[in-house]
């Protein structure tokens, strides 16, 4: 099977690398700016006798997503944050009873209804847990178009790997942009659920029951630690980013999603005025590439880290370089880019006043 | 100690001597202590469900959902495969379940807060799709689990924790009939309304609950059972006292009988 190349908005390719992937169920509900994915699945899925339904709510969405994963299949659900918010508790539920599924989040400005322009504002819900209780997602951030499609694959295999939902964390722009994507032939690892998944329980073994309640603290606890093991073991294995001409750099911009490609045009920029930068993208938030921030801690003078939002994954980097050098941010909200030239402006003022002092 | 012993074993020998085995609990309800109150007839629904697993032979082919509220621990329970769902969710996990494997027998077992508080979206929109399962719904007029708050279910003037001097309807509204109103949606096939305070009662929900299970196969759209239920710890009666509360005070607002049946 060769390669297929098409021309695709950012939420399009999700639905196709979806189906590629062999994503049996979706379960969506309609918001701007991520329709598009439950338009094109509700259209193109039941052409390949996959199940696809528009819920009556995100909240309904998320607890299909939980019972058909529960059953052994690959589900998957997107939305947008306020979307996203309501899907919280049943995300929690699903990390609980560790069920594998995939999340997108085509993240918009808000907080509260905010506006359907992009936004980076649900980091911490989505690296930080967002839900109730002790636990982690593994969040991929696309800065393209054509990593909405590979984090679709690469999700739903990392999902089925550790028995824990994915989320990809994308934006309003990476969304609706248009780019070339380039599908490649995909096996599905075909990871064997028949251990866990409720699909009717015959004579010769146990009943299989999916649940995130432990009422027995010790079990609980047990449960909990169980849970950690995992984490620990997923940041061990899967931390995953980006290097750009990070080599000689004497500032690191750290950033992710729609606003390292933003850096990236800076990052040219201020090379042809003669400054040393460089950029780090994390494409996992969760794992963080916390231990290659550390080592370049020791190489770097400082480090600008540029988001969409009032500064969050910025604690992140503050917390990896355990202030070894210094962590500036430079943001913009409420669905406003910030220009590369506004970024080459405070980088410069930074490594004026910065790396002379 | 000694006497104890010789007792039991004395018993045990007679049995088996004297005694035919005339009833035995279904294959599919596992022989475990149950967390229930006494007199609480949860222990009674679910075997009369594990029952009809048995005689229509399909515990191979069922898919259940527990609630969150007293059976949240249904699944210790039943031998089968089941799925925990969120408070109120559990249409929507049973929606998945079913779409996903239309061949299997998929039902939900939820009490009145879960189904017609915090999960009516839910329930109102999975059988208006006409989702082919089974909702087995316990109304005990109260919120048990969390011991004794007011239900949507709740009876008018009945007391609660929350309506410590009962409730006042032009306060909190009338208690909500669920097997009526969701008879009204065109998806639902099969709605009716049951008790079990009565040996009499018990045989018909049984009857109820077998053809409920029967007719996912034509997949004609969802089967509702009520069971008008009791809860002896939160209403603060003997079990004797809630048979006779069932029959004066909870069956006159939510009178038993079919309320939509197939037309044939």
């Amino acid at each position: 099977m060769s390669n297929e190349i098409r021309l695709m908005k950012g939420n399009e390719a999700m639905a196709e690398a979806a189906i590629r992937a062999g994503c049996d169920a979706y379960f969506g509900y309609p918001i701007t700016p991520q329709s598009e994915v439950l338009e094109y699945l509700a259209r193109e899925m039941p052409k390949h006798g996959r199940v696809v339904l528009q819920a009556e709510s995100e909240v309904a969405s998320i607890n299909m997503v939980y019972g058909a994963a529960g059953a052994g299949f690959r589900a998957m659900t997107s939305s947008s944050s306020p979307g996203i918010s309501l899907m919280q508790e049943g995300i929690s539920y699903i990390a609980g009873a560790e069920l594998p599924c995939l999340i997108a989040n085509v993240n918009r400005a808000g907080p509260g209804l905010g506006t359907i322009q992009p936004g980076q504002g649900d980091y911490f819900q989505s690296v930080k847990g967002g839900g109730h209780g002790d636990y982690r997602l593994i969040v991929l951030a696309p800065s393209s178009v054509q990593e909405m499609a590979d984090h679709v694959f690469l999700g739903f295999d990392l999902a089925d790997k550790y028995r824990n939902p994915v989320m990809i964390l994308s934006d309003g722009a990476v969304g609706q942009m248009m780019e070339k994507v380039e599908f490649k032939p995909y096996t599905n690892p075909a990871v064997d659920k028949s251990g866990w998944a409720t699909v009717g329980k015959p004579k010769d073994r146990q009943r299989h029951y999916i649940t995130s309640l432990h009422i027995k603290p010790e079990k609980m606890e047990e449960h909990n630690l169980h849970l950690q093991e995992k984490y620990r073991r997923i940041a061990e294995a899967e931390v995953r980013f980006e290097e750009i001409k990070t080599a000689d750099a004497e500032l690191l911009f750290v950033a992710y999603g729609l606003s390292a490609r933003i850096c990236q045009k800076a990052v040219d920029l201020l090379r042809e005025a003669g400054h040393k930068v460089g950029l780090l993208r994390p494409i996992s938030l969760f794992p963080f590439p916390e231990k290659r921030l550390a080592q370049l801690a020791g190489q770097v003078k400082q480090m600008l880290c540029v988001e969409l939002n009032a500064g969050q994954m910025v604690e992140d980097v503050r917390l990896a370089v355990n202030g070894k050098v210094p962590v500036s941010f430079y943001g913009r909200m409420g669905g406003m880019m910030p220009t590369p030239e506004s970024i080459v402006a405070h980088a410069e003022t930074l490594i004026l006043t910065r790396h002379d002092s | 100690m000694i006497l104890e012993e010789t007792y039991n074993t004395k018993t045990t020998d007679s049995a088996e001597e004297v005694y035919d085995t005339v009833y035995e609990p279904p294959c599919t309800l596992l022989d475990t202590p149950m967390h229930y109150c006494p007199g609480c007839y949860h222990s009674l629904v679910h075997k009369l469900m594990m029952e009809v697993v048995d005689e229509m032979q399909i515990q191979e082919q069922v898919v259940g959902v527990a609630p969150v509220g007293c059976a949240v621990f249904a699944y210790e329970y039943m031998d089968i495969d089941m799925q925990e769902a969120a408070h109120g969710r559990a249409c929507a996990v049973a929606t998945a379940v079913k779409r996903l494997m239309p061949e299997k027998y998929v039902f939900t077992y939820q009490g009145d807060g879960d189904l017609a508080a915090i999960g009516i979206a839910e329930t109102i929109h999975a059988i208006n799709r006409g989702e082919n399962f089974l909702i087995v719904f316990v109304n005990n007029a109260v919120y048990g689990m969390t011991s004794g708050q007011m239900a949507p279910t709740t009876l008018p003037g009945m007391l609660s924790t929350t309506t410590p001097t009962g409730r006042d309807t032009s306060f909190y509204g009338q208690p909500i009939k669920v097997a009526e109103l969701m008879a009204q949606l065109p998806g639902a096939y099969y709605v009716t309304r049951q008790a079990v305070n009565s040996a009499n009662a018990v045989r018909k929900t049984k009857k109820a609950l077998l053809k409920a299970f029967q007719y996912q196969q034509e997949n004609k759209g969802t089967c509702l059972v009520e069971i008008v239920s009791n809860c002896p710890s939160n209403w603060k009666m003997t079990p004797v006292e809630c048979i006779s509360f069932i029959n004066e005070q909870m069956l006159p607002v939510f009178p038993v009988g079919d309320i939509k049946v197939p037309k044939l």
